[in-house]
């Protein structure tokens, strides 16, 4: 299973490049008048044909991609007119941040979502059940961004306790370890809340499924502690559709992290997503929607492997 | 599952308030959800053309009240009415995403039933198709073509299209092979049907409870994605406001203090998403008691 994820997410990825191409030359978008901005309302069309030539957005779109592809392998992916930076320089800036940002909540939200879920399957049908469950459907209902603007009204506006957003503090130009982990609490918390009714329903069910089978009736038998049982026996093979569908939970971070990034002024990659999509920066856009589909097709991967690992009836080629 | 009449006596895991919900708890949550999701429809067919206010109103005099008996959600920063505008906002968000997720049945059926019927080299391209779709993060490749094709309804409604067309197409193209093998489908086969008839005449139309109910479920997501572009300002123009579009011009009032322009849009977002989930749980229900759906609340 794995070995073919990989061979065929090859071809998926350049299909992918190829996509973006395709949809840009179908659009109105142009990037003559994208370049000369302002200045193309009033210049000259011969002025506009070079420019056109120097850019080569005259040629056919087959070569154009090839062109594209051929230099993003060597490291240039061109330049990006909203930053007003070289592309592969703003993503390298970027990434880190959003991969710190998206790992806090994603540990966050799967170390709470297991033990919230455990803690009501125990109780299956009680009080806690009840209110967990309910609560976890509200939050899958509502949408990131607007969680994060009343974190934002509650924490910071009313309480004023956490900084509303950014990387830093106003006033300072340096970035210092205390600061960014002040700046990160409320993103993290709210893209935890944003992927923790998935964990937790999951955790939930595969634990309540494990305590009516088998073994879990043998261990009891056994005369095993209860938290024996439930920690040693039901968690680990209800953990199991969990852990294999962790990795295939990319696209829904990603798309938590557009979101999240967006209303925190968060410096990281999703962020800049957002503004090349609002400025049709199609450099930036385009090498973004490449990276960011390359982060599904591994996470796909990682879940292949870590479900080959955990499940030893799995085989890794199959 | 645990079948009572097997399951142990000792098992402590269900505590003394533990009873299952009962046929008339889940009757109940049943007619609360249809009654929700009425009166939203109602509200948003009814008040825009009956009720001659205007939700563009500007009172200056009137600027971000909180919520009162004469303005029960209290008014925005121009002093317009926020009740009035997130009914407006839910209009436009629910037309969007019932239009959209209309296009994205349409499109799902299509691909799953054609890759299904043809077989071969058609399925393997199709589903490899689906496949490169699904692994672009939904959100980014909306925001993806909406960018490039400038902001307004219809990239909105082809980029929710777009994203969400996958797994109505995988649904059908399953129910479309295991209907395949069906005595029916030999019948009509041996009785001379070409495949296109076949295709057509028995095939779509055993699938469509389910394509149907898939639609509805999608509903709801497709209004989230909209919701979600305008907020990021890749959706509708400020002049047709949806809920997303009312989330982000509240942005601007929260840091003065006033948490209402953001918190009653969500709101609006929100209690029809759960009252869609509660009815095709209680749906799902009727087709298969046996997978009482205790998930859903």
């Amino acid at each position: 299973m794995a070995g073919r994820r990989a061979l065929l997410a090859g071809p998926v990825l350049l299909a992918v490049t190829f996509g973006v191409f395709a949809a840009a030359d179908l659009s109105p978008f142009d990037p003559v008048k994208a370049y000369a901005g302002t200045a193309g309302l009033t210049a000259p069309q011969a002025e506009l044909d070079r420019l056109r030539a120097n850019l080569g957005a005259d040629r056919p779109l087959v070569e154009r991609w090839w062109d594209w592809l051929t230099s993003a392998l060597g490291g240039d992916l061109g330049t990006s007119a909203s930053l007003r930076q070289p592309v592969a320089d703003a993503i390298a800036e970027r990434v880190g941040w959003s991969a710190l940002l998206a790992a806090t909540a994603f540990a966050a939200a799967l170390l709470a979502g297991t033990a919230l879920g455990v803690l009501a399957a125990r109780r299956r049908g009680g009080l806690l059940d009840r209110a967990a469950t309910g609560l976890a459907y509200t939050l899958q209902a509502a949408p990131a961004f607007w969680l994060g603007l009343l974190a934002v009204w509650l924490f910071s506006v009313r309480w004023g306790v956490l900084p509303s957003g950014g990387l830093t503090d106003a006033d300072s130009d340096t970035v210092t370890a205390g600061q960014v982990a002040r700046h990160l609490v409320l993103p993290a918390l709210v893209l935890a809340l944003s992927q923790l009714p998935w964990f937790y329903l999951y955790v939930r069910q595969g634990v309540c499924d494990a305590l009516a089978e088998d073994p879990v009736r043998g261990a009891r038998a056994r005369g095993l502690g209860e938290r024996r049982v439930l920690l040693g026996h039901a968690l680990r093979s209800g953990l199991l559709p969990v852990l294999t569908l962790i990795g295939s939970r990319m696209p829904e971070l990603i798309t938590g992290a557009l979101l999240v990034e967006t209303v925190f002024s968060w410096p990281g990659i999703a962020a800049a997503t957002v503004q090349a999509a609002t400025s049709v920066d199609f450099p930036l856009l385009a090498a973004l929607t490449v990276l960011a589909t390359a982060a599904v097709l591994a996470g796909n991967l990682l879940a292949d492997l870590l479900h080959g690992l955990a499940d030893p009836r799995v085989g890794f080629d199959g | 599952m645990a079948d009572p009449l097997t399951a142990p006596a000792w098992r402590p895991a269900r505590g003394r308030r533990g009873r299952r919900p009962g046929r008339r708890a889940s009757g109940l949550r049943l007619w609360v959800c249809a009654a929700v999701l009425a009166a939203a429809v109602l509200a948003v067919l009814l008040v825009p053309p009956l009720v001659r206010l205007d939700q563009q109103a500007v009172d200056l005099s009137a600027r971000l009240l909180p919520p009162s008996p004469a303005h029960p959600f209290g008014t925005d920063d121009l002093g317009r009415d926020l009740l009035l505008r997130c009914v407006h906002g839910l209009r436009v968000s629910l037309l969007t995403g019932v239009v959209a997720a209309l296009a994205a049945t349409v499109v799902g059926t299509a691909v799953g039933a054609a890759a299904a019927a043809l077989g071969g080299w058609t399925d393997r391209l199709a589903m490899r198709v689906v496949d490169g779709f699904a692994s672009v993060p939904p959100l980014l490749l909306g925001v993806f073509a909406v960018a490039l094709f400038r902001p307004g309804v219809w990239p909105v409604v082809v980029s929710v299209a777009l994203t969400h067309w996958l797994s109505t197409a995988r649904i059908v193209r399953a129910e479309v092979l295991s209907l395949k093998s069906r005595p029916f489908v030999d019948a009509a086969v041996s009785g001379g049907a070409s495949r296109w008839r076949v295709t057509v005449r028995h095939l779509v139309p055993g699938v469509l409870p389910q394509a149907g109910l898939a639609a509805v479920l999608m509903v709801p997501h497709a209004v989230w994605h909209e919701s979600a572009l305008s907020f990021l300002g890749l959706g509708l123009p400020a002049h047709q406001a949806s809920l997303g579009g009312l989330v982000q011009a509240g942005r601007g009032s929260l840091l003065a203090g006033a948490w209402w322009p953001t918190l009653f849009p969500g709101l609006f977002l929100i209690v029809p998403t759960l009252a869609v989930a509660g009815l095709a749980a209680a749906w799902r229900e009727r087709l298969d008691p046996r997978r009482r759906s205790e998930l859903i609340p």
